[in-house]
């Protein structure tokens, strides 16, 4: 069970989180000038790495509020949190 | 005294005996015995019988590994099915029978499986009972029966279990000779130090050894060391515990046997602990491997390291006349534990050319033990009990045919075929290991948590090097915390030199290999050489793949002694070296863990939450039966006296259309959004334009994923200029609340709005039906209730009986009606009022499935029911909800070609053709008539989504989802069911009852 750091609640396990997949995927501000490739591109593709990967999470059993986190996708391994304002919260280990 | 018992020695309190029965039987121990070593004490051999072949079965081992004596533990509703008698100490009144063996253990029916051994090989049940197929159920019924270990309690377990969360510094597994240097060096640096043992007490293999620490006796090094560690007040030991899971960032899991010991008052059974380590040390310790020959699986053939346990620790005698059979130094141990204890060693028989290490060899020769060096043994002679051994001589080749002439007379043979780390936890954390071919077993690799493998675990053999292993772990785990060293040495030992072992993973036998008896590598699954060899001749390669089909480690003991020979005589049999091989994956539990524990408390009434609306009590007292709903709890129809369902149901849906009903509605999910940017946050979300709702304006609403897939309705109210109340479905209130969550955190942060969850603030009792106003009136309210001042989708603020209220003007009956929406607290109080004001025409409460037929007939969708997540507004026909001036979520994708399909699956009106055949939810659609019997598979064109008798009508109606459902109005298609019943249905419009709405808006 993976230790996630809340920005706002510290260390907590898992079990008090929902995942909220890929972070940092921008609505795009004007949908209808966008093609049907552009949309699904939007809607539908996501990046899969074999590595480090940002992701939302949210606090959804604490203070619900939503986070980024950087997650290795191979070892599960937790660089950094980060609140979405853009300040980063350092992960300690 | 019984039979087997030594009359001196071994940690057992010889002024406590305990009596116990195995199979019926009374026998009597000690305190301080395990079931095991009470059995052997008492000479009892047989224990169980194997899986498959019903092959009578001895105590093999001493620990976890144990594959044979399986049991079943007590009687009744605490009855425990499936632990090791080698883990189950003896208590007063143990009851104990073996799980397997029918009629008993010395005659099984089953054991003419035996006889047929060689029809029942690898993939017997997969080849045998495929054909006819009509026959596998009663095959599966035969199988099933003579399958299997242990029976569950047929009773709810009455025991109390329960978790306990934990966080330390150093978690160290295991409390052998490196565990407790490992923690004694971690807690003297300062970290917080957990020490877990699966064993009754620390101390590990020293507790089954007689070798000195610090010259002195181990147990009395065992006894200072536990005394040292608890002057730490970071410290804690648990024993009698297993570590069985290691999951992500060093969170383990532990399995603590809290009551089932002699002296224990604990109410509670067992204990799961949830441990999150910063640093775990992974030392518990190696398992010795059994030898692969003929009819290794008789009856007193042991592990060489268990009978010296059972010597040494036990004070048991397995055995009056020993032979030992070995590859490797540490047997040789055992020779001499069982000599200095007045025990008759036949021979030790050695493999090796060279034998052990000299100065080894000549204590056996002074002990006057005969050893026969470059020899096997090749056969077990005895069926019940092993009565002696054949020997020959070993010429290096594993596939030759020996004679096997010599014969040795003995009562116990004890085996070892070398050591394997018990890496299982290293791997489950996502260690890698290596075979290291010098000591002949797989090491771990690099760690890949936070964690260290110490002393046995990784190959460090001898009891100093365990020590000295141990105590840099603890060391390193520490100062890996951020903690100093502290100054501390390493105890003295003595350690024999060794010799190192040769590999013998397989004895010739004296009759070809795919001829001779049984060589086994599972006991338990009963997986033997030829299985393996079998499998491999059929196509398999892959280690997992040839575990699969020959299920060797698939057992309870997942192959903790079988798995290393197996898939040395698979690379045999593959002619690869063992490392291209590789093990197959260690996953949790390490040993099978209770259910209970696994549960804790979280049981009957604390499993699942369950929501009661305040007004629940009232439901319970009229005996309302209840419907669940997500975690609430719903009054589903208020029968009168012995009414059934159905004519409840509709004496309830008559009331709201001819007088008036009242139902609680307080389950809805409801959202409070405030703020100066509340209008702009909810056009982004909702399809329907917010800025042009006037305050005091109700709305139905829905909400769209950005896939324009219809995900949430219900109501919207402004109440004030930046004030809005959203209500959603029961179901989706805590997904809609996070939906809202999410673009506001994620996307829109700018936004200034507030989101407050009130479900459980406010009660909601809904007044419908044509004489609601009038109820409403006699409650006496303060405000006109007339439609010209109140029109239909608003709301007002009023006193209503002498309470602040909020009415909506909705409606989900199609009925004028009242939603009352009131501080939780006054719930109650409010509905008696409402019933008794409603008294005079005849006001009858309804329940969850009233409510549904009344919307059906009014062709209202439930989003999940109507919906599935691939239906678009248009799908229902709800385009009027669509703003064409604005942006929300899901708009671009309704022009997705895909969503102008003119075949999509259509929300309709389905009327039976017959006017009497209620239609089944779930239903299949087809456009053409079927021929009578449906062999081959038939287009469908869509389902039933809904379907009741509406009694308004006098007849059923339905709703459903149908390909290009909008254009087929009149057509007829038909409802088939899974029995293959066929109804022809008519396709109309979803709105059966008040097409124009003229009811709700008066």
């Amino acid at each position: 069970m993976l230790l996630i750091k809340c920005p706002w609640c510290g260390d907590r396990a898992e079990t008090e989180f929902s995942y909220g997949g890929e972070a940092g995927i921008k609505r795009p501000p004007a949908p209808e000038e966008l093609s049907d490739e552009q949309w699904a591109d939007y809607l539908f593709m996501r990046k899969n790495p074999r590595g480090q990967h940002q992701e939302l999470w949210n606090h959804s059993q604490g203070c619900r509020r939503w986070f980024g986190v950087e997650r290795h996708t191979v070892n599960y391994e937790i660089s950094r949190s980060f609140t979405l304002a853009g300040n980063d919260i350092e992960q300690g280990t | 005294m019984a039979a087997n018992r030594l009359s001196s020695g071994g940690r057992i309190d010889r002024s406590k005996p305990i009596d116990f029965t195995f199979n019926g039987k009374n026998y009597a121990g000690f305190v301080g015995d395990t079931l095991a070593s009470a059995l052997l004490a008492n000479g009892v051999s047989i224990v169980g019988r194997s899986f498959k072949l019903h092959r009578p079965r001895g105590i093999v081992g001493c620990g976890s590994e144990e594959p044979n004596a399986i049991m079943q533990i007590g009687v009744g509703a605490q009855t425990e099915p499936n632990p090791r008698a080698t883990q189950i100490e003896l208590v007063q009144g143990l009851e104990a029978t073996s799980t397997k063996g029918w009629p008993g253990l010395r005659l099984d029916v089953g054991e003419i499986g035996d006889l047929l051994g060689r029809v029942f090989s690898a993939g017997f049940y997969y080849k045998t009972f495929m054909y006819p197929r009509f026959m596998w159920r009663l095959y599966e019924r035969f199988i099933r029966r003579s399958a299997g270990f242990g029976k569950v309690p047929a009773e709810s377990d009455p025991d109390q279990y329960e978790h306990s969360n934990a966080h330390c510094d150093v978690l160290v597994v295991g409390a052998g000779p490196a565990g407790l240097m490992a923690a004694l060096a971690a807690a003297k640096s300062g970290a917080s130090v957990m020490l877990v043992d699966e064993q009754n007490e620390p101390g590990g293999r020293l507790l089954s050894s007689s070798e000195a620490i610090d010259s002195r006796p181990a147990s009395d090094w065992i006894a200072a060391m536990r005394a040292q560690l608890e002057q730490f007040e970071d410290f804690n030991l648990l024993t009698r515990s297993t570590t069985f899971g290691y999951y992500d960032h060093n969170y383990v899991t532990i399995a603590e046997r809290c009551r089932e010991f002699p002296g224990s008052t604990s109410q509670v059974r067992q204990r799961l602990w949830k441990v999150r380590a910063k640093q775990v040390v992974l030392a518990q310790g190696a398992f010795e491997r059994p030898l692969v020959f003929c009819n290794n699986d008789r009856p007193g053939v042991m592990l060489a390291s268990a009978v010296s346990s059972y010597v040494i620790r036990y004070a048991v005698c397995p055995g009056r006349r020993v032979v030992i059979f070995t590859n490797n130094d540490s047997a040789y141990q055992t020779a001499l534990d069982l000599a200095q204890r007045g025990i008759q060693v036949a021979a030790v028989i050695d493999s090796r050319i060279g034998g052990a290490d000299g100065a080894l060899s000549a204590i056996l020769d002074a002990e006057g033990i005969p050893m026969m060096l470059g020899h096997i043994v090749c056969d077990v002679i005895g069926r019940h009990r092993v009565s002696g051994v054949k020997v020959a001589r070993w010429q290096g080749d594993a596939n030759e045919i020996v004679d096997g002439d010599t014969q040795i007379a003995c009562d116990l043979l004890a085996m070892s075929g070398g050591w394997s780390p018990a890496i299982h936890l290293h791997s489950q954390s996502g260690g890698k290991s290596h075979w290291d071919s010098e000591l002949s077993c797989f090491l771990p690799d690099e760690h890949s948590q936070l964690n260290c493998s110490a002393g046995a675990g990784r190959g460090k053999w001898s009891l100093s090097a365990c020590l000295m292993d141990g105590l840099s772990s603890g060391l390193e785990a520490a100062v890996r915390c951020g903690f100093e060293s502290p100054d501390i040495g390493v105890p003295t030992s003595v350690d024999h030199q060794e010799n190192p072992i040769e590999s013998l993973w397989r004895v010739p036998a004296t009759q070809d290999i795919d001829q001779c008896a049984k060589q086994f590598l599972d006991f338990q699954n009963d997986t033997s050489v030829a299985d393996v060899r079998q499998a491999v001749r059929e196509g398999y390669q892959n280690v997992e793949h040839v575990k699969r089909y020959t299920a060797l480690g698939f057992g309870t003991d997942q192959g903790k002694l079988g798995n290393i020979n197996g898939m040395a005589v698979l690379a045999m049999a593959l002619g690869e070296p063992i490392e291209n091989i590789g093990t197959t994956t260690f996953r949790p539990c390490y040993t099978p863990t209770t259910f209970g524990a696994i549960a804790g408390d979280g049981v009957k009434q604390l499993f699942d939450p369950v929501r009661k609306t305040p007004i629940h009590d009232w439901h319970e007292a009229v005996n309302a039966p209840m419907e669940v709903v997500g975690q609430w709890l719903r009054p589903w129809y208020f029968p009168r006296n012995d009414e059934p369902q159905h004519k409840s149901v509709s004496r309830e849906c008559l009331a709201v259309r001819n007088s008036v009903g009242v139902m609680d509605a307080s389950t809805l999910g409801k959202i409070d959004v405030r703020g100066p940017d509340a209008v702009k946050f909810l056009d982004r979300i909702y399809t329907h334009n917010v800025a042009k709702m006037k305050v005091g304006r109700c709305a139905y609403c829905i909400t769209l994923g950005e896939d324009g897939m219809v995900r949430d309705d219900g109501v919207m109210a402004r109440l004030e200029d930046q004030h809005f109340y959203l209500t959603t479905t029961t179901g989706g209130a805590a997904s809609a609340m996070t939906w809202l969550e999410l673009w506001l955190q994620t996307e829109w942060p700018e936004l200034e709005v507030y989101l407050t969850s009130v479900t459980d603030h406010y009660s909601t009792i809904a007044v419908a039906g044509p004489k609601s106003r009038r109820v409403l009136q006699n409650l006496g309210c303060d405000i006109d209730l007339e439609a010209s001042s109140f029109p239909f989708m608003t709301v007002r603020k009023a006193q209503l009986g002498g309470w602040a209220v909020q009415i909506f003007r909705v409606s989900f009956s199609g009925e004028l009606a009242f939603e009352i929406n009131i501080d939780s607290r006054f719930a109650l109080a409010m509905w008696e009022k409402v019933m008794s004001a409603g008294e005079e025409f005849g006001i009858t409460p309804y329940g969850t499935e009233s409510m549904h037929v009344l919307r059906a007939e009014k062709g209202f969708v439930i989003v999940g029911q109507e919906t599935d997540g691939s239906v678009t507004p248009m799908d229902l026909k709800m385009n009027w909800l669509l703003a064409k001036d604005k942006d929300f979520l899901g708009k671009r994708s309704l022009a997705r070609p895909d969503s102008a399909r003119p075949d999509r699956k259509q929300l309709v009106g389905l009327l039976s053709a017959d006017e009497q055949t209620v239609l089944q939810e779930g239903m299949q659609l087809l456009l053409d008539e079927p021929p009578g019997s449906v062999s081959s598979p038939v287009p469908m064109a869509g389902h039933v989504t809904s379907a009741y008798h509406s009694s308004f009508l006098g007849h059923p109606i339905a709703l459903g989802l149908l390909e290009a459902g909008h254009k087929r109005s009149g057509e007829t298609v038909y409802a088939r069911a899974s029995d293959g019943t066929t109804v022809p249905v008519t396709v109309g419009s979803s709105v059966f009852v008040d097409p124009k709405g003229e009811r709700q808006n008066v």
